[in-house]
Order: C-alpha cells, then structure tokens, then sequence
C-alpha cells in the first residue's frame, strides 16, 4: 500500500520522464550487452591462442581421431567434466605429442595442453574445466608425423564459472 | 592459505607391459586473476597451478601446461605403459614458484 502512496505523491509527468529514461537506459544496455558477449568471443583471441600453440600449422578435421568426451548440459560451469580420447596407436614412431584444449567463450580461452609420450599407452586424459557460459570447446591434436588435427563440441552451461 | 595437499592413485602392482589408470588431485583454490574482492572490488591476483609432471622412472611420460580456466582442486587422469618397477614422481608448479610433489612407487612382475 505504501508503495502506491508513494507513487502518487510522484507528479504524473515525472513519472512519465523517469519511465521513459529508465527504459531507454534498458534498452542502450542490451544493445551494449550483446557486443561486450562478441568481444570475449572474439575470434581473434582464440585465433591468437591457438596460433601461439601451433603456429601456422594446417589443422586437419579431426572429428574422427579426436573424441571429447563432455557433458551435453554442464549445470555447474565451476567443474565442466572433460575427456578426451584420440585414436592413435602411440608407438615410438606415431603416436600423439599433444593435446590443446581451448574454450571459445571464456574470457580467456585456454584452458590446458597435455603432452603425451609413447609410453602413455593410449592417448586419452581427463580433468575439470571452467566454462563461464554455453559454448564451444575447441581440442587440437598434434602428431609426432606433424600433423594436427582439430575437433569442436558444445556445452551448454546453466550456472557460469567466472563470476566473483 | 592451507598447504595444497596432493593425493596421487597409483595401482600398487601391474603386469609387464600393462597399461595403468593413474589418478591425481591437488587441492589448490586455482584462483583465476578475474575475480573481484565483494567488498573492496578489487581484483584478486591470479594464483594457479601452472603446470603439471608425470616422471616414471627419470622420465617424463605426460606433462601439462594449465590455464585459468582449470577448476579449483585441479584433477587429471591419463595412462602408463609400466614395462619395469619402479618411482613416479609427481609435480605441481604454483604461479609463487612453490613446486609441490609426490612419489608413488609400483612393482611390476
């Protein structure tokens, strides 16, 4: 009740101005917010990331050498669960050197690269990543041959990981 | 801060040539730089685990090169070919130059 009291003691045309600056101040901010979104999925950035890796190296498809394994829905971006598997017979003369792993929506999309040996016996790992929202991971496989092999899946996350 | 405790899972016996599961975490708090004190709004400097060591027996058979994006508590899984008994010894590398580490032994029949 003391909330529309207080409203009718507001003149009808401040009401109206007040109104009127609070949405067009709304609508600048999802006009802005979509392009601050763009900036941290900037392609350059993961561009830039995955040049520093691996240079200038052509990166072959490799969604049928390289497996992720993801959830489909990450509820929890703190703690993304994340495999992944590459088929390769690490023997002394092929086997996988390494592994990149990038997330394309993070403010920072590195996340970490694993570098294996022969001895490894097969060329699979796992850890726990943070996703700030739903997006694409992004896995580069380099070959002891020097070929690379790059491969994308999506995750979908409710909560973010990034905040603070 | 508590002193980053690592716990290492290593099987204790495995036949020659066998591949093995070796399982690792390192409680750290993998605090990424992009975080803002709620109360000073400052930002909270970055402190993370920067890298990761797997040596078997003088040699570095997996390695990894982590990121901000990595959860608190970093964890990986990977496999071994074991051909001989022998040491692993793990490392951890702290963004302060602190090196934390383990060694698991195995013996291999």
């Amino acid at each position: 009740m003391s909330k529309t009291l207080a409203a009718q003691t507001v003149s009808r045309r401040q009401f109206v101005i007040t109104v009127a600056a609070g949405s067009a101040a709304a609508a600048a901010l999802s006009l802005a917010a979509p392009s601050a979104v763009f900036a941290t999925e900037d392609a350059k950035t993961l561009d830039e990331a995955i040049k520093h890796v691996v240079g200038d190296k052509e990166l072959m498809d490799g969604a049928s050498v390289i497996t992720l394994e993801l959830p489909q829905i990450a509820e929890n971006g703190n703690t993304v669960p994340l495999g992944i598997s590459i088929d390769s017979p690490m023997t002394e003369a092929d086997h996988v050197t390494s592994v990149h792993l990038f997330a394309a929506g993070n403010p920072r999309p590195d996340v970490a690269s694993f570098n294996f040996s022969p001895s490894n016996g097969y060329a699979e790992a796992a850890t726990r990543m943070r996703l700030a929202k739903t997006q694409d991971i992004i896995a580069i496989a380099e070959m002891s041959d020097g070929k690379a092999y790059m491969t994308r899946a999506e995750v979908k996350v409710t909560i973010g990981g990034c905040g603070g | 801060m508590a002193q980053p405790k690592p716990r290492v899972r290593v099987p204790k016996k495995a036949d020659k040539g066998e591949v093995i599961e070796i399982k690792t975490l390192i409680s750290h708090p993998m605090e990424s730089g992009q975080r803002k004190d709620r109360k000073t709004g400052e930002l909270i400097p970055r402190k993370i685990i920067n890298k990761f060591a797997c040596v078997y027996n003088g040699n570095e058979v997996f390695s990894a090169d982590l990121h901000p994006a990595i959860s608190a508590n970093p964890y990986f899984s990977f496999f071994v070919k074991v051909e001989e008994s022998g040491e692993f010894e793990f490392t951890w590398v702290d963004d302060d130059g602190s090196v934390y580490s383990q060694v698991s032994k195995i013996t291999v029949s």
